[in-house]
């Protein structure tokens, strides 16, 4: 894989986090025409590794493409050449968050910031606590809330939190993660 | 048999149904399962859209903890599977120690197939089913190793030998869009109804799946679609460890239906099931 202009190129870096080679994408679209979330994308599938290709990085990392991608690994699935697309989108919202600069789509991210500080204290999801918490910051308070109260109704949501023993281990685990990048 | 027994935060909450019957069927064909102990998050979605180390850090707590019990690790959950899969593939020290299994292909194995087969009481006579595999039991096919990838065979396979019938249909792999559940509802609703209406248009009574997301997004959304569309949507969604449930032992899964959001109870009652 020495095919990049520079080390520090995009698809280069894309390349070594995401251990797939971007270049040898042949734009056969593919990954597009089987994506399911595509119709809701502002970049397609294809276009996205053709801009990593030309180093489009600004571009890419305000998308709300990266947001909107399911991780259904259709797109790497059906690859004829191998490439990776599921896991490169995961790179680019590694590098958007990452970033710290304004992002393409606010709901999806703070939904991971309010489950992983659920993980990071308590070691599992606490489905209320974090469901509450993202509810907060995204203001979205009436939404689903039928929908909460039935699945309490049906012993599927649970009113107090567990913790596990093992929470310095956890603990340990997320202080190796760059600050500001959990909330 | 004997196994370690890793439910994750789903099978503790939302899917609790899918926890109870799956305990149910393994005691019933002999499989003990020892829950991990002190189990922690898998991390899910959440965290490999987030950081590529904690992704890999927060499964691997687990299977190091599986190696020490030198058995063989059940993940009934399609999305903890996965990211379990993911970091033993990433950590090699960890793999030849621990063996990751998930339910489908666990109860596909010769020996729990055939005595599930010779364990049927109540056989599916009359249910059409439609096999939804969803996205993570079978992709990336290099993580999985499940060479049918587009057409997998596993539940319909289990189906059969319960005298279900299995209905021939396009959308077994297609996204329900699980992950963006509680963030894109717009999205989710219109990815479920399509797969709930190909489903009800190969004519299949019910559907069936391993995965808690996608049984939850496309058991309580049905309700609001139905709402949107003017139209009824009302296919029950059963984990396939509760159809294998009802076949062997119908006395314990009366509890399974009650956490349901269409209740499967009319349709059970109909084929003369329950």
């Amino acid at each position: 894989m020495k095919r990049h202009l520079t080390n520090h190129s995009l698809d280069a870096l894309v390349a070594r986090i995401g251990k797939t080679d971007v270049l040898a994408c042949y734009q056969c679209k593919k990954c597009s025409a089987g994506c399911p979330v595509s119709p809701d994308m502002d970049i397609l599938p294809h276009q996205v590794i053709r801009m990593i290709q030309f180093g489009m990085k600004e571009r890419l990392l305000n998308s709300k493409t990266i947001w909107l991608c399911a991780s259904c690994e259709t797109c790497t699935a059906r690859c004829p050449n191998d490439v990776d697309l599921a896991k490169i989108m995961d790179v680019l919202r590694q590098m958007a968050t990452n970033s710290g600069e304004p992002l393409g789509d606010s709901r999806v991210p703070f939904f991971h910031s309010a489950f992983l500080s659920s993980i990071r204290r308590r070691g599992r999801i606490y489905e209320l606590g974090m469901i509450a918490k993202y509810k907060l910051k995204n203001r979205e308070f009436k939404k689903d809330i039928k929908l909460g109260i039935m699945m309490f109704l049906k012993g599927k949501l649970k009113l107090l939190s567990s913790k596990i023993k093992g929470k310095k281990e956890i603990k340990d685990i997320f202080s190796q993660v760059k600050k500001g990048v959990i909330g | 048999m004997k196994l370690s027994y890793y439910p994750g935060c789903s099978l503790h909450g939302t899917a609790k149904e899918y926890d109870e019957s799956t305990r149910a069927v393994c005691y019933q064909l002999g499989i003990e399962l020892i829950e991990l102990e002190d189990w922690n998050c898998c991390g899910a979605s959440s965290a490999h859209s987030t950081d590529e180390f904690l992704s890999n850090a927060l499964p691997e707590r687990n299977l190091k903890i599986a190696a020490n019990t030198g058995l063989d690790l059940l993940v009934p959950c399609a999305a903890c599977y996965s990211r379990m899969m993911t970091a033993g593939k990433e950590n090699p020290s960890l793999k030849p120690t621990v063996k990751i299994r998930n339910l489908p292909e666990l109860l596909r194995e010769e020996d729990n197939f055939n005595r599930i087969r010779e364990q049927v009481k109540t056989p599916l006579e009359g249910l059409k089913i439609a096999c939804y595999y969803g996205c993570l039991l079978t992709r990336p096919p290099k993580l999985t190793e499940v060479k049918d990838y587009e057409n997998p065979q596993t539940m319909d396979d289990l189906v059969s030998i319960l005298d279900g019938e299995t209905v021939s249909w396009p959308y077994k792999t297609e996204c329900c869009g699980g992950s963006l559940a509680i963030t894109h509802t717009d999205i989710v609703k219109r990815l479920t109804r399509r797969i709930i209406e190909m489903a009800m248009e190969a004519e299949a009574d019910c559907l069936v799946t391993a995965c808690p997301m996608c049984q939850a997004n496309l058991d309580t959304r049905q309700d609001e679609t139905s709402r949107d569309e003017g139209k009824e949507y009302n296919l029950p969604i059963f984990y396939i460890t509760e159809l294998i449930g009802l076949a062997i032992d119908g006395k314990k899964s009366g509890r399974w239906w009650k956490r349901h959001f269409v209740d499967p109870m009319p349709l059970l009652n109909s084929k003369g099931l329950i």
